[in-house]
């Protein structure tokens, strides 16, 4: 522990706004405010990036194997436990998700799969009950509305579109999806074999592929802010790498410098916010570490906006005292509650007489379809609500991480050498990317032995699969092998059985909730402008406000929200009330 | 005790250095991306450029010294050691090199002294428990120590059993080996397990093999060129939509160096 021994924290000027992690929603909301003319203070516990930094991004080993772009753990993790019965323990190392770190945050390091999520997700409960009757909701599902519908979010989703410039297929179109006021601004990225085949045997099967919406950009873009960024060259360096040709839309190629031209931005890295002070109902201000000098500091704000990764901003309230915890006992309280994940179900075909260039790609290059997604088929039957897109990706197959094998061969040794080799651009994976509902048992809330660097408890994760996981796995799973047979693989193999929730392979870096947004203060931490209920000049904006996660990848949406919040925020500097 | 037979490495590291004289280098061309302009570092360093295109360079000077070749953590034993089992996990054959040709051995040990060895980004403090599978690394040990500890154990039952030093055995000794290592069998190592072990061993050996070559392994690119990958290339977008494997001459990120 290296806290540094303060008296008294360094009182700094009292500041608009202040917001804490410059990631996609802080980045969106500070270009959106500075626009407007507000001064504002952006604080970011890690480094600065940008482009420059990448001229060695295509290291594998360093960016992929050894997490470059990734928070330092030593500093601060979670900590994780399946079930109360166990005592939890500390994320040690990267595994199961890999959190972000630096300006741009998990923004610069993702993939660029860029899906809205569904008119179904935000109305969830009242649509399953008008569907299939309350008795479908098991009793520990905390199944609930977000307070805000499809229709109300889309002009924002549309906003987000056109500042990422995300490539589209003009063809996607409702029912299984929710209705576009615009075309996507850019067209569609190219196919491969792989995507190809898929979207022939899908076709075959019934259902309804497009090519996924990507933010690695398909030509060259300008965007209503004025960025001009060049096209992505399929180089297939992106997910837990930085693009170094600022192709794939990141706050720092794209949000964070229209915020910085105003003047009205103010940057402070290698600050490291502890507590969220507040008074009667009111924020007044953070505390905050300079991680490089150790001196701490006191940043008065009218409005204070958190906008870090998920745990960080559970584990600010609960540190501060703002809010109430969720009670997993009694099921009330808010904060922590509805913690969810990903449902990552698949199938893996291997191909005796076929090579395929999968070490070419983009982090969105793939066909997705929704027939199995959402509420998009009838669940009377199913033992589970929801579903997953149903994708095949070609992100580029890296030698270190991508290294498929049949069943039952050997993991080393010259037989596991020739099958490495013969199979090395022989196999072809289809993902279904499954929804992960919230439960009762499943919550963050305050570890009471693990602390970070800075004397700060570590939050605890509490979550395990349940039994609308293991079904909706099983389902999917079928279903993604039985598309891998149609695209003519020699074997099979499928993925589409769950035991326990374990933090060691590598998952899905889909973490939700813990400040969930909704209509009703005893079951929501925020409203739909992302204002606290319990402390009107805080916002709280991102993945965290989900209240269930979707079959999607969560980015699109957290853009969205990002830019209602700033119209939020915009509203409430102007006439300080609250909002709904 | 200290087991140096300079001879048999030594031989190796010349084999290796002849075949330095056949690289080839791809170098960047401008038109590859048709007038588009490219963003970000390459488009400021490399005059708006993709690095695809093929052109060969002239040949490298004769068989330069590979000056990385030497230990940062290991000492001779354990390079030995390392080196063995390596070549063991993937072993030379009539499709290419083993591990001790890629210099696994060597990428093993600069990977002990780095950072990762020492677990530098990884939260160390305590209280250690050893909890259950699912919550993942919970060793108060870093990974450097879990591998020495695991490679003494090598030692320690390669000489209980057959009287010799584990890199001295038969290859069919030592993967007789290896196999109650990965299994477990009942053997006891301090502060950690032979699975443990056996696992985290093996994860830096395929790291080894498909590294970029300048951590060490991979010696050559020949990892890569087993397997037709490329390595590290700028832009695919003229082959991305083609059919079947494509074939491209792999570089390394030494290449963005040579500019």
């Amino acid at each position: 522990m290296e806290k540094e021994k303060t008296d008294m924290a360094n009182q700094l000027p009292k500041v608009p706004v202040v917001i804490v992690g410059m990631g996609w929603a802080g980045g969106i909301i500070a270009s959106e405010l500075t626009k407007q003319g507000t001064k504002v203070v952006g604080l970011e516990r890690g480094k600065v990036r940008s482009t420059e930094d990448y001229f060695m991004a295509h290291d594998e080993l360093r960016y992929a194997q050894r997490y470059e772009m990734m928070q330092d753990l030593s500093k601060d993790t979670v900590t994780v436990r399946n079930n109360e019965k166990q005592t939890a323990l500390p994320y040690r190392s990267h595994g199961s998700f890999l959190l972000g770190d630096g300006l741009g945050g998990a923004g610069s390091h993702w993939n660029g799969q860029s899906l809205r999520f569904l008119p179904y997700d935000f109305e969830i409960r009242s649509q399953t009950i008008k569907r299939y009757g309350e008795q479908k909701i098991p009793a520990d599902m905390q199944l609930q509305d977000w307070g805000i519908t499809y229709d109300q979010l889309e002009p924002y989703f549309t906003q987000y579109e056109y500042m990422a410039g995300i490539s589209g297929d003009p063809d996607l179109e409702p029912p299984m999806v929710g209705k576009r006021s615009k075309p996507f601004p850019t067209p569609p990225m190219k196919k491969t074999e792989s995507m190809k085949m898929f979207e022939e045997a899908a076709k075959k099967l019934g259902y309804h592929p497009y090519n996924m919406p990507s933010a690695n950009l398909s030509e060259q873009y300008k965007n209503p802010d004025g960025i001009e960024r060049a096209a992505c060259q399929y180089c297939a360096f992106c997910e837990r790498f930085g693009c170094e040709y600022g192709a794939k839309a990141d706050p720092v190629v794209t949000v964070i410098p229209v915020a910085q031209k105003t003047g009205n931005l103010e940057i402070r890295t290698h600050s490291n916010v502890t507590k969220v002070i507040h008074t009667n109902g009111k924020a007044t201000g953070v505390v905050y570490v300079d991680t490089i000098t150790g001196e701490e500091f006191e940043q008065p704000a009218d409005v204070v906006i958190l906008t870090s990764y998920l745990f960080n901003n559970v584990k600010l309230l609960l540190n501060s005292k703002l809010g109430k915890p969720y009670d997993p006992k009694t099921g009330t309280g808010v904060v922590g509650k509805n913690y969810c994940y990903q449902v990552n179900a698949g199938a893996t075909g291997f191909f005796d007489d076929k090579e395929f260039s999968t070490f070419m790609g983009a982090g969105a290059l793939g066909i997705e379809a929704d027939d199995f997604n959402g509420d998009n088929f009838d669940h009377t039957n199913e033992k589970f609500l929801h579903g997953a897109g149903m994708r095949i990706t070609q992100s580029g197959a890296r030698p270190i991480g991508s290294n498929p094998l049949p069943k039952n061969t050997p993991s080393w040794g010259k037989e596991f050498k020739t099958a490495n080799l013969k199979y090395a651009n022989r196999a072809l994976s289809i993902g279904a990317q499954g929804s992960s509902l919230p439960f009762k048992t499943n919550y963050l809330d305050v570890d009471p032995t693990y602390k970070d660097a800075y004397g700060m408890p570590l939050v605890r994760m509490t979550f395990d699969w349940t039994e609308q996981d293991k079904a909706l796995m099983k389902f999917q799973g079928a279903k993604a092998g039985e598309i891998m047979k149609g695209m003519g693989a020699t074997t099979v193999t499928v993925n589409d059985t769950l035991t326990n929730y374990n933090v060691v392979p590598y998952g899905s870096t889909h973490n939700t909730g813990g400040t969930v947004m909704g209509a009703d203060p005893a079951t929501s931490v925020v409203n739909n402008y992302l204002q606290m209920w319990d402390a009107e000049n805080v916002f709280i904006v991102g993945a965290s406000n989900f209240a269930h996660n979707s079959g999607y990848n969560p980015t699109a949406t957290v853009g969205a929200l990002s830019y209602r919040a700033a119209e939020g925020i915009a509203k409430y500097l102007k006439q300080p009330v609250k909002l709904v | 005790m200290p087991n140096y037979r300079g001879g048999t490495f030594v031989s190796e590291l010349n084999k290796q250095a002849q075949d330095n004289s056949r690289r080839a280098f791809l170098k960047t061309s401008g038109a590859a991306l048709g007038g588009v302009v490219v963003g970000g570092v390459f488009g400021k360093m490399l005059g708006g450029g993709s690095r695809n295109a093929v052109v060969p360079a002239a040949p490298e000077h004769q068989a330069a010294a590979d000056y990385n070749q030497a230990l940062m953590f290991f000492n001779q034993e354990q390079f030995q050691v390392a080196q063995a089992a390596a070549e063991r996990i993937f072993p030379k054959d009539e499709q290419g090199p083993g591990a001790m040709e890629l210099g696994v051995a060597y990428f093993i040990d600069h990977q002990m002294a780095s950072p990762w060895g020492y677990n530098g980004k990884d939260y160390m403090s305590g209280p250690f428990e050893k909890g259950v599978p699912t919550q993942g690394y919970q060793s108060r040990l870093t990974r450097n120590q879990i591998i020495t500890i695991g490679m003494q154990g090598l030692q320690d039952y390669s000489k209980q059993k057959y009287q010799k030093n584990f890199f001295e055995l038969t290859p069919e000794q030592q993967d007789e080996t290896l196999k109650a290592f990965e299994k477990g069998d009942g053997i006891k190592l301090p502060g950690t397990t032979p699975q443990e072990f056996f696992s985290l061993f093996r994860t830096f050996t395929i790291e080894g093999v498909y590294a970029d070559p300048m951590y060490g392994g991979n010696k050559d690119m020949a990892g890569w060129k087993m397997r037709s990958f490329p390595g590290n290339q700028g832009n695919y977008t003229e082959h991305i939509e083609k059919t079947g494997l494509v074939k491209i001459a792999p570089q390394s990120l030494h290449d963005h160096m040579s500019h």
